[in-house]
C-alpha cells in the first residue's frame, strides 16, 4: 500500500516537472514574441515589468485572472466552459511522451508517435466546441476555418512523419532521437524538414496560416466570446502546442538531445539543454516567420495543403522507402 | 525555361527567404523606442504647446487687452474683459482660454502685439476634471512665470526665421 502511494507520488511529482517547465516556458515565450516582434519592427518590446520586463506575461496573467469571466446569455453554457479546458488538458497531456533527455521521459511509450499524432488531432475539437457554443458568427466560421485547416495539414504532416518512420523502424519517440546519433534527419530528409516546420505552423494556428483567428475579418476567431482567464487558457494552450510541436520537430529532425558533432566541449554539455536550446531555435523561426510574411488567403491554404504539399511528401515517402529498399539499408 | 526558373524559385522558397533575409537583419538594427516618461524627443521652438501669458522682466503684464487673439481665435476658446487700471493703463480683468475648445493653431500668438500670450513648450498638462481644463488669467500669468525661460529662448531662437 505504502509502496503504491509512493510510486503515485512519485508519478506525480514527475508529471509536476513536466507541467511547470511547459508553463513557465509559455510564459517566457509570450514575452519572447513580444521581445523578437518588437526588435524586428524596431521597437524594444515590453522593458518595464521586472528586469526586461521579464516578468510582462505574470503581470499579465494577473490581469487577466481579475477580470470578470463573461458568459454570453445565448452560449451553450457547459460547453463554452468546458472547452478552454478540454484545449489547454490536450496541448499538456501530449507532454507524457516527450523524451526531453535519454532517460527523462513519462511514459516510454512504443507507439509514442500515434499517441501524439492522435492527441493533436484531437485539439481541434476543443476549437470547435469553442466556436460552436459561443453561438455567435464569427467565432463559428473561425471553428470552421480551423477544422479544415487543421485536417488539411495533419494529412502532410502524417507523411512526413511516416518518412521518419521509414527510416527508424520505431514508432518510440526515444528510439527515433537515438537512430539520429549520427545524422539528423534534417540533413537527409530536408525538404521534410521544411515541410513539417511549415505544416507545424499551420497545424498551431500561427502566421501566416492563422485564418482560425484572423482579426481583419474574424474579429479574434473561435475565441471571440471569451474573456477573462477561459481567453487566457486559450491563450496557454496556443503557446503550450506552439511548443509542443516544436519539440517534435526537435525530435524527428534535429536529434533531440544529442549535440550538433560528437566532438569535445559540445558533448559534455547535459542532453536537456540541448534539447531546450533547440526547442526555442525552432520557436524562434515561428515568430520570426509571424514577423516576416502576411496572412494566407483561405483558399491559398487549402491549395498548398492538398495540391502542393499532399503531393510532394507522398512522393518523399515512395522516393525514401525505395531509396532505403534498393540499398538495403531498411532498419530492421 | 523561364517556367522552370519560376518553378524552382518557387520550390526553393527563394522569394521567402528573402523575405526572412530581410526582417532579421532588421532585427539587428538599434531600436528608435524612446524610453517616454524617462526620455523624450527633441522639441522645435515652434511647438505650440499650453498657453502661458508673459510678464515683463519688471514683473509687469505684457498683455493690454487689444482683444486681437480673441478676435482672430477660430476656435473662439478665448474671452476677455478689460478696464483702465489706477494708473490709466489699459488692462485685462479677465482672461479665459478655453483649453477644450483650444485647436493650438497658434494663431493667438501670432496676432499679439506684444508677445503676451504665447504657446509654450509644455504638452503635458493632462487633467482628470474637465474644469481643470477651464484656464483662467491667474493660471495662465502662473504659467508664464514657470515656463517664462524656455519661452523667452525658444523665441530668440526662433525670431531670425520671422
Amino acid at each position: 500500500m505504502s509502496s503504491l502511494s509512493l510510486e503515485i507520488t512519485l508519478g506525480v511529482l514527475k508529471i509536476f516537472s513536466f507541467v511547470v517547465p511547459v508553463l513557465v516556458s509559455v510564459a517566457l515565450l509570450v514575452y519572447l514574441e513580444r521581445k523578437v516582434l518588437g526588435a524586428i519592427q524596431l521597437r524594444k518590446g515590453p522593458n518595464v515589468v521586472g528586469p526586461f520586463g521579464i516578468l510582462q506575461s505574470f503581470a499579465d496573467v494577473l490581469k487577466l485572472l481579475t477580470k470578470e469571466n463573461l458568459l454570453p446569455s445565448s452560449s451553450n453554457k457547459f460547453l463554452f466552459i468546458f472547452a478552454p479546458m478540454l484545449t489547454l488538458i490536450l496541448s499538456l497531456i501530449a507532454w507524457a511522451v516527450i523524451p526531453i533527455s535519454s532517460t527523462y521521459v513519462i511514459s516510454n511509450l512504443n507507439i509514442g508517435i500515434l499517441y501524439l499524432f492522435a492527441v493533436s488531432s484531437f485539439g481541434v475539437y476543443g476549437v470547435i466546441i469553442a466556436g460552436w457554443a459561443s453561438n455567435s458568427k464569427y467565432p463559428f466560421l473561425g471553428a470552421l476555418r480551423s477544422a479544415a485547416q487543421m485536417i488539411s495539414y495533419e494529412v502532410s504532416i502524417g507523411f512526413v512523419i511516416i518518412t521518419v518512420l521509414i527510416c527508424v523502424g520505431s514508432l518510440n519517440l526515444t528510439d527515433i532521437v537515438e537512430s539520429q546519433k549520427n545524422i539528423w534527419f534534417a540533413i537527409p530528409l530536408f525538404p521534410m524538414f521544411i515541410i513539417f516546420i511549415i505544416s507545424a505552423l499551420a497545424e498551431t494556428n500561427r502566421l501566416p496560416f492563422d485564418l482560425p483567428e484572423d482579426e481583419a475579418t474574424l474579429v479574434a476567431g473561435f475565441f471571440t466570446e471569451y474573456s477573462s482567464i477561459s481567453f487566457g487558457l486559450f491563450f496557454l494552450a496556443e503557446y503550450a502546442n506552439m511548443i509542443l510541436m516544436s519539440s517534435l520537430t526537435v525530435i524527428l529532425f534535429l536529434g533531440g538531445w544529442y549535440p550538433p558533432i560528437d566532438i569535445f566541449p559540445l558533448n559534455v554539455i547535459p542532453g536537456i539543454i540541448w534539447f531546450v536550446l533547440k526547442v526555442f531555435l525552432i520557436l524562434f523561426v515561428f515568430l520570426w516567420v509571424r514577423a516576416t510574411f502576411p496572412r494566407y488567403r483561405y483558399d491559398q491554404l487549402m491549395r498548398l495543403g492538398w495540391k502542393i504539399f499532399l503531393p510532394l511528401t507522398l512522393v518523399w515517402v515512395v522516393l525514401t522507402s525505395a531509396f532505403l529498399f534498393y540499398f538495403e539499408m531498411l532498419p530492421k | 525555361m523561364t517556367i522552370l526558373l519560376k518553378y524552382i524559385k518557387s520550390f526553393t522558397l527563394f522569394e521567402l527567404a528573402k523575405g526572412l533575409k530581410l526582417t532579421i537583419s532588421y532585427f539587428f538594427k538599434p531600436k528608435v523606442t524612446l524610453n517616454y516618461p524617462n526620455q523624450k524627443g527633441p522639441i522645435s521652438p515652434r511647438f505650440r504647446g499650453e498657453h502661458a501669458l508673459r510678464r515683463y522682466p519688471n514683473g509687469e503684464e505684457r498683455c493690454i487687452a487689444c482683444k486681437l487673439c480673441e478676435a482672430v481665435c477660430p476656435a473662439q476658446a478665448i474671452t476677455i474683459e478689460a478696464e483702465p487700471k489706477p494708473d490709466g493703463s489699459r488692462r485685462t480683468s479677465r482672461y479665459d482660454i478655453d483649453m477644450t475648445k483650444c485647436i493650438y493653431c497658434g494663431l493667438c500668438e501670432e496676432a499679439c502685439p506684444v508677445d503676451a500670450i504665447v504657446e509654450g513648450p509644455n504638452f503635458e498638462y493632462a487633467t482628470e476634471t474637465r474644469e481643470e481644463l477651464l484656464y483662467d488669467k491667474e493660471k495662465l500669468l502662473r504659467n508664464g512665470d514657470i515656463w517664462e525661460k524656455q519661452i523667452s529662448e525658444n523665441l530668440k531662437r526662433d525670431s531670425k526665421y520671422r
